[in-house]
């Protein structure tokens, strides 16, 4: 999730009052963003994703002002027309979309441009997915001349010179060359034109969403009038993206103007600001949270939190875009009521409950291998894939997962016995005996029959690991059929062969007609395979299997 | 004092007994040993006793032995070669210098030399013969017992190695000689009496035996009435014996499952590997949403996808693109099925609850019901002092028709009390699958701080509406369990809960709310 900073001296300005920075952390804390920290005049603040309208200084401080009762309700924005026009065309079928407008009398400083970039950056972060949903564009407007064409482009027509490059390129060579081109360039993989904003003169603006030109899209503290677009995928999220971008603006004293864009088939005027009507369901809201408020308390609340309320219908703002159902207007009450005051209650609901059967099997296996005086381990379920293989004289296919972060657990375990024998490994410094068991899950490829819906088949068994001098067939069995007696399982040990174990020292254990554990001494190659100088005697035993057998 | 000294007396340990009588002011291990007719490593044993009481200090102390080698072991059987020559001189009167090596069965030739040097120091005349040869000539010394000789008798009494002291002249001699022996530094014990130990030694022992051990024989003949028992000295230290046990975060997890379990919660159960349907789309969470990127979630290679359930998946992919019938606007995009097939670990155990509430509308769990589950969950990251890529998470849902946000508090207020928290603070979140979302933070009454441990809300209309097939309340919160526990037992580096250090299992404090 996002953090942005924000400057206390312009929140306390807006804010018009006082407050100290335990009150600022405090309400903050509850208004439903997430403060990090203040340090000097910055506010750091984490940002929810389903409040992109608080990524900048405005509306994070326009929220907050409304929430702490100095400007509720709805805050109105004019718009006005600019008369000038963009012409969409010919774009490529994977970004197809945009809306622009105008904002005029801005007055640039350090601070401000520090904002917009800020705003912009996060946005694209977050909302735009990366800019893989939309790109965002700000120009110094007197540098362009109208009407401007949005069009799809062949990358080697493209040339212009990117934001703080030293010289033209072509478009191939800013997806090479960039930064920005290197860091995104991949969300035009296989595209066949890529699109481009030129203006009347034929000047290249910029190549969304990568990059703009450094001769007509930067801005500077000279600037005062600014030509905004979005582009992107899908309309929706571009509309939105310019109602945050220019209600930001207007707050920092800009003026609105819209656009006229020309699509073949249709025109639209944006930015579009008019607030969206929904009717609020009192009762729903009062049953959600256990409380009796009436309809003008709610509406008070409502107000509190940045939306307009009139007849029993909240007025919501354009750049709001969380607002997909009743639920969400119940929230935002509880917000301005305040989480704080909501009382702690025990309902009256009355329930039998229950620890799940084969979990409480579990436990009995667990006591009885305690009495043995065996230590339990608990080992993770992702392990190497060769420690479970080849390590082991063994050769399959264990269930591996895509690109894991530490390579030393690149697969799920097929079975419990490599776990206990690198958990002895690590211990080698202490005396011994050292006695392990652990009971745990184990993975592999399903068969039709076991009816899984991942194809991956998931088991619990229980593994016993002795290790000493004397660790050997006799002991090791001695503790499965303990085991066994008192799970009341008949069992039958049969000679097998099994490439980790001693030949001639390891049986296969079957309850009824179902194989249910190897039981052995572990080969001493296996054992010089995990550098270990001491014998191991053990067994694995598969738990979901015998669970069915309990009388 | 003196009665301190009889009251320690009683209770020594027949090997101390052994050895007391032999005690001096100071004295060395060895010493005493031998003094006692003891084995050292016996001898080693009742001193430490006796300076667990305050007997005596035991020091380390370097000291010098002389470690006789091959050639030296040879002439200790042997003889030493001067002594071979001389004493065929005396026999033949005169004896050439060539003729000296055959005098020394079993010596090589480099012998010979040494030899000469010898006897020329012992006053043997050196002539020339009539033929011309150089020679010794037998004139009639007195002959001596070489100390050299009698040094190398001792060693083969001691395992070939003796202490220096008293013996320099023949050890610098013997040194002399190449390959006879050489010296070693050895650690030794000595020890020295403390101010109760000399009190001690003044107290006469008493030869009556103490019985060591109760035996049957005595119990079968009675003989224990007339039979006195070695007190033990009950205070001191024993060697350390640990029992098996459960895992630590197993006996935490099973007080965990009991506080749900008393406020009549359904333990639920499920796989580790989900498709996306249930991990993620099922609780309204967008296919495009950050943390189902390759970083945060492991996804499985083979198999690449699973099946997706036929009614519910309808369902849901409705939600997602228009809100089905829930109400809501949906996310308005494209339902990638694709997307929703891929097999993954799962996230959270959220999951669990997603399917709890499809066994609801399929009438196998009851409704209203309270659900929990604490078990394992996964986030592809690198393991580090602080982050786990398996972790566990406590999971509870409540469904019920009333269920509100203020119970919502009241359940969590309640769990924490038996957790050791004695209060709650709730402050608003975000995730994807709640509305209202609240964080949860505890009150550390230790540290005196509060603790971020929970996420927490009323499960989306169009997560319950979608899977129960009506809207009906669900109350739900998930934690990490590794906070918890780590807290509780003092841990700073998260891998050390998984590394399962037989040290560490064996001492560790048990869970003991």
């Amino acid at each position: 999730m996002p953090t942005i900073t924000v400057s206390k001296k312009e929140v306390l300005k807006t804010l018009g009052k006082k407050l100290s920075d335990e009150q600022l952390k405090d309400r903050i804390g509850m208004l439903g963003t997430d403060l990090e920290g203040i340090e000097g005049d910055d506010i750091n603040v984490e940002i929810f994703p389903n409040r992109p309208d608080l990524l900048s200084q405005q509306g994070f401080q326009r929220a907050l002002a409304s929430f702490v009762g100095v400007k509720p309700g709805l805050k109105k924005y004019d718009v006005k027309k600019s008369g000038e026009k963009v012409i969409v065309k010919n774009l490529p079928k994977e970004w197809s979309y945009a809306v622009a407008c105008i904002v005029k009398g801005l007055k640039f400083d350090d601070q401000k441009i520090k904002e917009v970039v800020q705003l912009q950056e996060k946005l694209g972060m977050t909302f735009t997915r990366n800019r893989k949903k939309g790109g965002i564009g700000l120009y110094p407007l007197e540098k362009i001349s109208f009407p401007v064409t949005f069009t799809g482009k062949k990358p080697k027509e493209i040339k212009f010179r990117p934001l703080e490059f030293p010289r033209e390129i072509d478009a191939e060579q800013i997806l090479e060359h960039h930064p920005k081109g290197k860091e995104y360039g991949f969300i035009m993989d296989g595209w066949k034109t890529y699109p481009v904003f030129v203006d009347d003169k034929g000047t290249y603006m910029s190549m969304p969403p990568i990059i703009n030109s450094h001769d007509v899209g930067k801005i500077d503290e000279t600037t005062t009038d600014i030509f905004v677009e979005c582009t992107g995928p899908h309309l929706r999220t571009i509309v939105e993206s310019l109602a945050m971008l220019t209600t930001a603006l207007a707050d920092m004293g800009g003026k609105i103007y819209s656009i006229e864009m020309v699509y073949p088939d249709k025109k639209f005027s944006y930015p579009d600001l008019t607030p969206k009507k929904m009717r609020v369901d009192h009762a729903y809201i009062n049953k959600l949270l256990g409380l009796k408020l009436t309809n003008a308390e709610i509406g008070k609340y409502l107000e509190r939190m940045g939306f307009g309320y009139e007849n029993g219908k909240a007025l919501i703002p354009a750049y709001r875009t969380d607002i997909l159902h009743q639920a969400d207007f119940a929230e935002d009450v509880a917000i301005a009521y305040g989480y704080e005051n909501f009382k702690e209650v025990i309902p009256n609901i009355a329930t039998v409950g229950g620890a799940d059967k084969f979990e409480t099997f579990c436990d009995k296996v667990r006591n009885l291998l305690v009495g043995h005086g065996l230590l339990e381990a608990k080992n993770f379920h992702l392990i190497n894939h060769d420690a479970q293989t080849k390590r082991m004289l063994l050769n399959f296919n264990t269930i591996k997962v895509l690109h894991p972060v530490s390579l030393e657990y690149d697969s799920l375990r097929a079975w419990i016995i490599p776990s206990l024998i690198e958990a002895l490994q690590r211990n080698k410094r202490y005396e011994y005996p050292q006695h392990f068991f652990e009971i745990g899950r184990v993975f592999s490829k399903a068969k039709p029959a076991d009816k899984s819906d991942t194809g991956v088949k998931e088991q619990v068994r229980v593994a016993v690991a002795l290790c000493g001098e004397d660790a050997d067939y006799t002991a090791i069995r001695q503790v499965l059929d303990d085991l066994l007696t008192k799970l009341n399982v008949q069992a039958v040990y049969k000679e097998t062969e099994h490439p980790s174990f001693i030949p001639g020292r390891v049986a296969r254990v079957y309850v009824g007609k179902e194989a249910v554990a190897y039981i052995g001494e572990l080969h001493p190659q296996v054992l010089a395979n995990f550098d270990m100088t001491m014998p191991i005697a053990t067994f694995e035993l598969n738990l979901s299997v015998v669970g069915q057998h309990l009388a | 004092m003196t009665k301190d000294a009889e009251r320690l007396a009683k209770g020594l340990h027949p090997l101390e007994r052994k050895i007391l009588p032999h005690l001096k002011p100071e004295g060395t291990l060895a010493e005493l040993a031998k003094a006692a007719g003891v084995q050292e490593v016996e001898a080693m044993r009742a001193l430490q006793w006796l300076e667990n009481k305050g007997v005596l200090k035991i020091q380390s102390k370097e000291r010098q032995v002389l470690v006789i080698k091959d050639k030296g072991k040879h002439a200790a059987k042997e003889g030493l070669p001067e002594q071979h020559v001389i004493a065929l001189l005396k026999k033949k009167k005169e004896l050439p210098v060539a003729e000296i090596a055959k005098a020394l069965p079993g010596y090589d030739k480099q012998a010979v030399g040494p030899v000469t040097g010898k006897l020329k120091k012992l006053g043997i005349p050196f002539i020339t013969t009539k033929d011309g040869k150089p020679a010794f000539k037998w004139i009639d010394i007195p002959v001596q017992a070489n100390p050299v000789e009698a040094l190398l008798q001792e060693a083969a009494k001691r395992n070939w190695k003796v202490t220096i002291k008293g013996t320099e002249a023949a050890v610098k001699d013997l040194l002399k000689r190449q390959g006879y022996a050489e010296v070693q530094k050895q650690k030794g014990k000595a020890y020295n009496l403390t101010a109760t130990g000399k009190g001690l030694a003044k107290v006469k022992i008493t030869r009556k035996e103490y019985a060591e051990k109760l035996t049957p024989g005595m119990l079968k003949t009675g003989a224990w009435k007339q039979t006195e028992f070695r007190p033990y000295n009950v205070e001191i230290n024993v060697p350390k014996q640990a029992g098996g046990r459960a895992h630590f975060v197993n006996e935490a997890i099973n007080y965990i499952k009991k506080v749900w379990l008393d406020f009549g919660f359904q333990e639920m159960a499920g796989n580790h590997v989900q498709t996306g349907f249930w991990d993620l789309d099922s609780l309204f969470v967008p296919q495009d949403h950050p943390a189902r990127e390759m970083q945060d979630t492991f996804y499985i290679d083979d198999p690449r996808s699973g099946e997706l359930p036929k009614d519910v998946h309808k369902r849901v992919k409705a939600v997602h693109e228009n809100g089905g019938d829930t109400g809501s606007l949906g996310w308005r995009y494209d339902y990638s099925d694709e997307e929703a097939k891929k097999n993954m670990l799962r996230t959270h155990t959220t999951v669990l609850s997603a399917q709890t509430l499809d066994r609801i509308k399929k009438g196998e769990c009851a409704l209203p019901g309270k659900y929990f589950s604490v078990n394992t969950v996964y986030r592809n990251e690198a393991l580090d002092y602080k982050h786990l890529f398996e972790f566990h998470q406590v999971e509870g849902i409540v469904v019920g028709e009333d269920a509100t946000f203020e119970n919502l508090k009241g359940y969590l207020s309640a769990f924490f009390k038996k957790m050791g928290y004695p209060k709650i603070r709730i402050r608003p979140g975000h995730f994807p699958y709640t509305e209202p979302s609240a964080e949860v933070d505890v009150w550390d009454p230790e540290r005196e701080e509060w603790i971020e441990l929970v996420g927490s809300g009323i499960f989306r209309p169009e997560v319950t509406k979608t899977l129960i097939g009506k809207e009906v309340p669900v109350l739900a919160w998930g934690m990490g369990m590794e906070r918890i526990i780590t807290r509780y037992y003092e841990i700073k580096d998260l891998r050390e809960i998984y590394n399962n250090d037989i040290e560490q299992l064996k001492t560790i404090k048990a869970w003991l709310r």
